[in-house]
């Protein structure tokens, strides 16, 4: 070519794989451009991937794509097991169990939806906690909060609703509870009830309904606000970790967020690489659970006539079942309702209180307060929920052979009575028994006859009276039995 | 105008939705009579586990069909029927023969052979079932699952 004649770059790349020095390429690229035409990849959808996020975007920042991902684990695994699971009365049990021990991985696949629902609970626990410390749910990012705020509402109410559809003795149990906890609401109370059974009492209708609210209402309501909260935060861009010292200002914050992005990072690669990594992190733990430990066995079939039942939910709500374990009487209607609607309102009205102001934990002590102390108390109440000390055991526990031994005459008629009479359903003494009411291992040396006589023949504290079901021999026995109760080296 | 008809659209298509979804609560069943088993198979002073059919069940319902109920007869002709509900929130409670008194497994509810609270946060006594006596046919009155709202 010389110079000064006409030669466009597009005739000359033509030109060069016209003569065939690399015709696949060439294809593969022509067929790139031909998608990138139609789809506009180049103009729309690669600037958004790309889009520049500031440069200090650091290792908190990947729980929101985790739980992103955790989610879609649930949706792949939940479609995989919805094709065997029917969520009839009769057929709910056994289509679960044939998944869990006969479908080829069904154990698997079932172990991470089971390990992929805890794992999502947490990572949105996390995300949540971890906007509301670094501020970045102050203007102009006070929507992605709110939908945030109703994804962790839906989420929860996901996990709880996915527990139902094993339809075992904790689920339909658990229904009823929801159902009752429902029915506290003042003059509605009943509708509710009849809403959450879908009926006058649990019945079939109940269990598709939960099942139709879990797989399609409350996902179809996680797809669009997912959907309104990525293009949110593509929209405001990523917020910067807070600086003490810089407040949020209505007037000043866009153009401070421009400059700072005006040398930021694109988010693919360069800052998007982490997210991929914890993610995946994340994904190999669920499916290791899933594969070493395997989805919990099914407790026995929901069956209403079953009585011997010691319902729980699952752990991620077993600090509310402690919660209203523990509250005092007369608390409960408010807490109930109250609580969770109090919950609610502060989440939802919090970026229209605190818009604008400092974002740095640093110079929000209460924030860091209203983190740490929930999260410390609700693992409290888990670790609660899970010994449930206020339960009687049931049945009333026996006392081993040893410790038998050491009785006799009316003391040891007394030992048997503690059992029949289902003290030590309540009551513990060494070691054996319930821990409802108080610890019996040395009552003997701290309440005298007359008052062991009282307390059992009277009850009171949450202890029923037994004055008209013991004889005055009965309550002699157990009166010489718990006297010996001292605490002192076993006798004889 | 179009956002008008598309309202008025939207509008009637959520009639037979909602209908379809609240049935259960637009159409109640009648309360009516259920047999429970013939009266010589309680004895006086005991009280006894049984289950019913309370109202019309869905042919798949499969054993939700059935309701749990504590039967306790009282005298010759007299019967007092508990619905297995804790008044608390819900859990079924476990009659202790020997002692005399109901356990409940989730909160530690405690109630007397008569269904009045002996202890724990239960707000009110057992829901009891009207019943009567049919001939020699014990028959309770379907009720629904009640709960104890302020």
């Amino acid at each position: 070519m010389s110079p000064g004649s006409p030669s466009s770059p597009a005739s000359t790349s033509e030109t060069r794989s016209a003569r065939g020095a690399a015709p696949k390429r060439g294809a593969l690229r022509r067929a790139y451009d031909w998608l990138d035409d139609r789809l506009g990849i180049g103009e729309n959808i690669l600037p958004v991937i790309q889009h520049p996020v500031p440069r200090n975007v650091n290792w908190w920042y990947v729980f929101g794509s985790a739980t992103l991902v955790a989610f879609i684990f649930q949706v792949i695994t939940g479609v995989a097991l919805a094709f065997t699971y029917v969520p009839a009365p009769n057929s709910a049990y056994q289509t679960l169990q044939f998944i869990t021990h006969q479908a080829l991985l069904g154990k698997v696949v079932r172990g991470i939806h089971y390990f992929g629902a805890s794992a999502m609970v947490i990572l949105i626990a996390l995300h949540a906690a971890r906007v509301f410390l670094m501020g970045s749910y102050k203007y102009p990012r006070e929507l992605s909060w709110l939908t945030g705020s109703l994804l962790l509402l839906l989420t929860l109410g996901m996990a709880f609703t996915g527990q139902l559809l094993r339809w075992d003795q904790d689920a339909y149990w658990a229904v009823v509870v929801a159902a009752e906890q429902a029915g506290r609401v003042p003059f509605v109370g009943p509708i509710l009830v009849q809403i959450v059974v879908a009926g006058q009492t649990v019945g079939g209708a109940t269990l598709t309904r939960f099942y139709a609210t879990h797989v399609f209402l409350i996902p179809a309501a996680m797809f669009v606000l997912i959907g309104i909260h990525l293009y949110l935060v593509v929209r405001h861009g990523i917020s910067e970790p807070p600086v003490a010292g810089q407040p949020v200002d209505r007037k000043t914050y866009q153009q401070r967020y421009r400059e700072l992005i005006a040398h930021g990072i694109p988010f693919w690669p360069d800052a998007a690489w982490k997210d991929v990594v914890f993610a995946l992190a994340v994904g190999a733990v669920v499916v290791l659970l899933a594969i070493v430990v395997g989805a919990p066995e099914l407790n026995k079939q929901a069956d209403p006539t079953e009585i011997q039942a010691n319902p729980r939910p699952d752990w991620y709500f077993l600090w509310y079942f402690a919660l209203l374990s523990l509250l005092p009487a007369g608390l409960e209607n408010v807490v109930i309702i109250g609580a969770p609607l109090l919950a609610g309102l502060i989440l939802l009205a919090l970026p229209l209180i605190a818009p604008t102001g400092e974002r740095s934990p640093a110079r929000r002590p209460w924030a860091v307060v209203a983190v740490v102390i929930p999260a410390v108390a609700i693992a409290v109440l888990v670790r609660e929920g899970v010994e449930s000390p206020w339960s009687p055991r049931l049945p009333p526990p026996h006392f081993p052979a040893e410790f038998r031994a050491q009785y006799s005459g009316s003391a040891a008629a007394g030992l048997a009575l503690f059992e029949t009479e289902s003290c030590s359903s309540c009551h513990a003494i060494a070691g054996t028994g319930g821990r409802k009411g108080p610890d019996l291992t040395t009552v003997g040396a701290r309440l005298s006859r007359e008052q062991l006589t009282t307390r059992i023949l009277n009850g009171g504290g949450g202890m029923p009276a037994y004055g008209n079901t013991l004889t005055p021999d009965e309550t002699a026995s157990l009166v010489a039995f718990l006297s010996a109760q001292t605490g002192g080296p076993p006798r004889r | 105008m179009s956002v008008g008809l598309s309202g008025l659209a939207g509008a009637v298509v959520s009639v037979p939705i909602l209908s379809y979804l609240l049935s259960p609560l637009l159409r109640p069943e009648p309360p009516r009579w259920i047999d429970v088993d013939d009266v010589s198979k309680f004895e006086i002073g005991k009280t006894v586990l049984r289950s019913i059919v309370e109202f019309s069940p869905l042919p798949w319902a499969g054993q939700t069909a059935q309701t749990a109920i504590w039967v306790r007869r009282t005298a010759t002709d007299e019967f007092i029927v508990f619905a297995v509900n804790c008044t608390h929130l819900g859990c079924p409670v476990n009659w202790q023969e020997q002692a005399q008194i109901f356990l409940c497994p989730c909160h530690g509810g405690v109630y007397y052979a008569d269904g009045t609270v002996a202890g724990g946060p239960p707000p009110r006594p057992l829901f009891r079932y009207q019943a009567r006596i049919q001939g020699t046919t014990l028959q309770v009155r379907s009720l629904g699952l009640q709960v104890a709202t302020p």
